[in-house]
């Protein structure tokens, strides 16, 4: 294992010094815990949001605490779900007294263990609800799933749900919002490399050197099968026909783009692909609202992509385009 | 704490620290490979905490502790899991400082209770419930023909065991296992492993007093 660390155990907490360090004006630590939170708490009368997961796939969650998104984010260890106490304690401390959204990817670990946070925050009279993200079309035709996964398709939910709730919006309207996202959005990814979990100091998977895994998840679990590597625009053309056929979209609909890297794509590579992405969505008759290229949904150093694509109407774009202010997204 | 109960949770703790590779290298195969680094923190964990516990002899107690620390520790499906069985294991336990095969019938039949509500999961899923669930039933099967506790504990083990074993023949329905389908079978379950080898270090520890 090659790593710019210095010891596994201590990855996430040193993590989580520098990035408050480096972002000060934007957030700031629960002392005590692994969550970060807004710099300054906005006023009373705005609804708050959670998210969190596995540290890994910065800058996911932490990374869109500010303005129009997130109010509060928990960091787990390495791919593993936060525990009850530390999502419980990032709730009480964004709460303002009008709510609190939780935003969970769908992993069993995650749901069991933001549900006994919610069970804990309700007994001291917060309200709390809850959405789950399920984007990933790849688990699509398994019928031996709990549904299917939340990858990179969250941080849309965190965007849009967030300009909701900071426009002033009741926690039953944020949610609502949140649920329309999830239910219009489908992402499927791809790995050419794996990673390596630093408290496992050996990679999560091999891949041979022409082989690629497609149906990715990003936590190195094996995707849906193994292929050999085929041009950019091949892999990107089986990816979005996977996803459309999944959410089939009427010609003159308009949508949002994510491309998202998982670690060790350079970006050069992600513009390839978005390039097809573009050309094949053209060609369907879709029109591209907005896009988004670059890491938000990572997966330590693994080598590969995602493709998102999020269905708009004139709500989901209006908030969509509404500015954001945080580390890893600024949006006038 | 009395000596015993802290050297017999101690016992179980050091074993699931023991196996923290294999139950990691068991977990990357169709899952996301942290079970083994996961579990061995929540009993890192748990073994600090014993020492604040020296004096509490009430096992119903200490196993409260040992659930509370492992939610706030281990994180995942199995931080909940576990630390829901400990935790329901503690009721029939409670203000007893020794076990009996009746005792530990119900702290068994409590604690899959908690995991099956929790995990909303059955057996058959490719879970830690293949392995407990036939542990339990052969330990009552034990329990009503008169065996003692180290015999009923033996039946459990080896239904234990078998029940590891069944797990590879099955396809994953629950966890994050269950996104690989078909390509789930033929690999053991890790949550149905550390089950099994915590059962086992209960019994071997029992064995050498």
């Amino acid at each position: 294992m090659k790593k710019v660390i210095n010891v596994p155990e201590q990855v996430v907490e040193e993590m989580l010094q520098g990035m408050v360090l480096a972002h000060s004006q934007y957030v700031k630590r629960v002392d005590g815990f692994e969550v970060l939170v807004r710099a300054k708490k906005p006023g009373a009368g705005k609804v708050a949001l959670v998210s969190g997961g596995g540290s890994g796939h910065e800058p996911s969650h932490a990374g869109f605490v500010g303005r129009g998104m997130l109010d509060g984010a928990v960091a787990g260890a390495v791919f593993t779900s936060p525990t009850p106490d530390q999502v419980y304690e990032a709730v009480k401390a964004v709460d303002n007294g009008k709510g609190v959204l939780l935003i969970i990817k769908n992993y069993s670990g995650d749901v069991m263990n933001f549900e006994m946070a919610i069970e804990m925050a309700n007994a001291d009279g917060i309200t709390v609800d809850k959405v789950i993200v399920n984007d990933d079309v790849a688990v699509e035709n398994s019928t031996w799933t709990i549904g299917r996964r939340g990858i990179a398709g969250t941080v849309l939910v965190h965007k849009i749900a967030g300009a909701k709730a900071e426009a002033g919006a009741e926690l039953e309207e944020v949610k609502r919002i949140a649920d329309k996202v999830i239910h219009n959005v489908r992402s499927m990814g791809m790995a050419l490399d794996s990673c390596t979990v630093p408290a496992a100091g050996k990679p999560s998977f091999v891949l041979e050197e022409n082989e690629i895994e497609i149906g990715m998840g990003i936590h190195g679990e094996p995707g849906t099968h193994r292929e050999v590597l085929r041009t950019a625009d091949e892999i990107t053309d089986h990816l979005v026909d996977k996803i459309l056929a999944d959410m089939p979209l009427a010609v003159g609909q308009e949508v949002a783009v994510l491309i998202n890297g998982l670690g060790a794509t350079p970006l050069m590579e992600l513009y390839i692909v978005n390039r097809k992405v573009a050309a094949l969505l053209k060609e369907k008759g879709l029109h591209i609202a907005k896009t988004y290229v670059g890491n938000y949904m990572t997966s330590l150093e693994m080598a590969g992509f995602s493709i998102s694509i999020l269905k708009l109407d004139s709500e989901l774009k209006e908030l969509l385009l509404a500015p954001a202010d945080t580390p890893a997204l600024v949006q006038f | 704490m009395s000596g015993e109960l802290y050297e017999v949770i101690s016992a179980v703790g050091e074993t699931i620290i023991g196996n923290r590779q294999m139950l990691t290298d068991l977990d990357a195969a169709i899952g996301d490979g942290d079970h083994g680094i996961n579990m061995a923190r929540g009993f890192e964990a748990v073994k600090a905490k014993l020492q604040t516990l020296e004096t509490e002899s009430d096992i119903g107690k200490v196993l409260k502790t040992v659930g509370m620390t492992l939610i706030s520790s281990v994180g995942g499906a199995a931080g909940p899991l576990y630390g829901t069985a400990f935790l329901r294991a503690a009721v029939p336990s409670q203000g007893k400082t020794e076990l009996d095969v009746e005792t530990i019938g119900l702290m068994l039949e409590a604690a899959i209770a908690g995991i099956k509500e929790r995990g909303k999961a059955t057996t058959g899923e490719k879970t830690m419930l293949d392995a407990l669930v036939p542990a339990y039933e052969a330990f009552q099967d034990g329990a009503k023909t008169g065996k003692s506790v180290i015999e009923c504990l033996e039946l459990a083990c080896e239904a234990a065991q078998q029940g590891v074993e069944f797990t590879k023949t099955i396809i994953a329905t629950k966890g994050r296992a269950s996104y690989l389908g078909e390509r789930s079978r033929g690999h053991q379950d890790p949550g149905a492993t550390s089950s099994y080898i915590m059962l086992k270090a209960l019994l071997e520890h029992l064995r050498r007093q």
